[in-house]
């Protein structure tokens, strides 16, 4: 059996979950500090991957990447090239993913206790002191769900890669578009192997998941 | 050592315009919740900014809306004790201390500045608990400590006690007043309790709906509030409209009585206020007839509430307050006051 779509979808993911994690962070924080109708406006428009079909995500990101459009001919220059490489996947996988993580942040951010910062101001430690080593801390199950969630969503992502960077196998392919490639071939036994792996995947991350929320639950008890 | 205020801003319907400056010692601000003055410590601090004004502590300007002066919290060196204390919750009591520590660089110094103010607020079996493990008295010495090694030019405490059980804080207000004393700089302290105010502030800034009423010595505040406002906030109880009639005497409408009084009256005045624990059934000055219409015990004292015969009937009962084993039986029938306890107000 080759083994190539676990190690691209596992990189893809991996990749994508770390991107989303320092973007999804970022805006999290600054939105939060927005005022309402600026924050309401980029809720929409940094949430709308989520509620999207990936299909339709794909079809932007071929409008914006495509080797015949502006932004894909200018990146050609540098031979970078999103549309049928892997690291499109990352792209694809990033773009639906980072709403989850967006959100999952913003919440805890929006919980945190405010007084814990300006007290951290007063003491004088810097900015990015208190955000890492106090904000951080004291938001890192709603941060650590967000980054969970995000990761599970890039590995599961199927319409958006499959629009941009198509199937090709060893190159291209991931488990999810091996999956459909491979019935689509008649070749079922293949495509439910591949469907049980994924499947063992998607359970270890919810349990970790679980385990997550009872030790949140834990803290909050005490 | 002074620190120099005055500040504008306006939030919604909500306008803040105060002044005011200290001069050593304990200034506290005393309000009602909701009057701006957790806000005025945040501008001190930094945290929030005023639409225009000064803010100065002895040299160092922190605030200055003309010439677009705005330090940022880190480079204003002011200890500011929430109400809710916020110690970090991730960290433990010698890491949150150690958060007051991190401008010395030297460890050994570090090490030793953390041991000397462990020991100096008895918190050495603490130190490896976390903020959720401690009681509020605790927490509260914890956060103090972890200002106090931070070296600020000036403290403010807003609500200290607020978050502590009641039993416990009478006994950290002690604590407190002889804390304060060895701190020695300029110290604001925000409350809404007379007591705490009365315990440990030598002024005393009152504040109602985003201003100054009043900034007295505190004895001499809770002498003669000159505001009906601000002697509402100190404490006093009884409180009606008044006007003039003579050189020391006044005319209560609203109680239907005149009293005499032991200053001379300005013609000015609004009304006047007397003290609930004021009235003497055995004082011969100001002697009214009165009748009792009801009252509430506490765990030792009484208040016992009366009516003068010709008070107007929209008018809210007088409250006397007496120690429970000096409670005339039966009732009196006449009640006096000293011309000394009434307090006459001019605004």
């Amino acid at each position: 059996m080759d083994w190539y779509p676990l190690w691209n979808s596992v990189r893809i993911a991996a990749i994508s979950c770390v991107l989303v994690f320092f973007f999804g962070i970022f805006c999290a924080y600054y939105a939060a500090k927005l005022p309402r109708a600026v924050k309401g406006l980029l809720d929409v428009v940094l949430t709308l991957p989520m509620v999207l079909p990936p299909t339709v995500c794909g079809y932007f990101l071929l409008l914006l990447f495509g080797a015949k459009r502006p932004l894909g001919i200018f990146l050609a220059q540098f031979g970078i090239k999103f549309v049928m490489t892997w690291y499109g996947g990352i792209l694809a996988a990033s773009i639906v993913a980072f709403p989850l993580m967006y959100r999952t942040a913003r919440g805890a951010f929006e919980s945190f206790d405010e007084t814990l910062a300006y007290s951290g101001q007063t003491l004088g430690l810097s900015n990015t002191y208190i955000f890492w080593h106090i904000r951080m801390p004291a938001c890192r199950q709603g941060v650590l769900a967000g980054v969970v969630l995000a990761f599970a969503r890039a590995l599961g992502e199927y319409g958006a890669t499959s629009m941009l960077i198509g199937y090709t196998p060893g190159k291209t392919a991931t488990i999810a578009t091996t999956v459909y490639q491979l019935w689509r071939t008649n070749d079922e036994a293949g495509a439910f192997r591949w469907v049980m792996v994924d499947v063992a995947i998607s359970t270890v991350v919810l349990l970790f998941v679980n385990l997550l929320e009872t030790r949140q639950k834990k803290v909050v008890r005490k | 050592m002074s620190l120099s205020v005055n500040i504008y801003k306006q939030l919604g319907d909500f306008t803040l315009d105060v002044a005011f400056e200290t001069d050593g010692g304990v200034l506290g601000l005393l309000g009602a919740s909701g009057c701006g003055k957790s806000y005025t410590l945040k501008c001190i601090a930094g945290i929030e900014r005023p639409d225009r004004g000064r803010i100065v502590l002895d040299d160092t300007v922190f605030f200055d809306s003309e010439k677009h002066i705005d330090l940022p919290p880190q480079k204003r060196q002011v200890g500011y004790l929430f109400q809710n204390y916020a110690l970090f919750p991730n960290m433990t009591v010698r890491q949150n201390i150690l958060c007051g520590l991190h401008h010395e660089k030297d460890k050994a110094k570090r090490e030793a500045a953390l041991q000397q103010m462990l020991s100096f607020l008895q918190l050495e079996p603490l130190v490896n608990h976390r903020p959720a493990q401690l009681s509020g008295g605790q927490a509260q010495r914890v956060a103090l400590a972890r200002i106090l090694v931070n070296q600020p030019r000036l403290l403010m405490l807003d609500e200290p006690f607020s978050a502590l059980d009641t039993h416990l804080r009478e006994r950290l207000q002690l604590e407190m007043q002889e804390l304060l004393k060895q701190f020695g700089k300029d110290v604001l302290l925000v409350t809404h309790s007379r007591d705490e105010a009365y315990h440990l502030c030598s002024r005393i800034a009152v504040m109602d709906e985003g201003r100054l009423l009043a900034l007295q010595d505190t004895k001499k505040l809770f002498a003669d509030p000159g505001d009906r406002r601000a002697a509402a906030l100190t404490g006093c109880k009884n409180i009606a409209e008044a006007r003039k009639a003579g050189e020391y005497e006044v005319e209560v409408p609203e109680w239907g009585v005149r009293f005499t009084t032991a200053q001379p009256v300005r013609d000015d005045l609004t009304a006047i206020g007397i003290r609930a624990h004021y009235f003497n059934p055995r004082s011969p000055q100001n002697k009214c007839p009165v009748s009792f219409v009801g009252g509430m015990e506490e765990p030792f004292e009484c208040i016992l509430e009366f009516r003068y015969p010709n008070q107007r009937p929209d008018s809210p009962s007088i409250w006397w307050r007496v120690p429970k084993d000096r409670i005339p039986t039966p009732y009196p029938a006449e009640l006096g006051v000293a011309p000394a306890n009434i307090l006459l107000f001019y605004s």
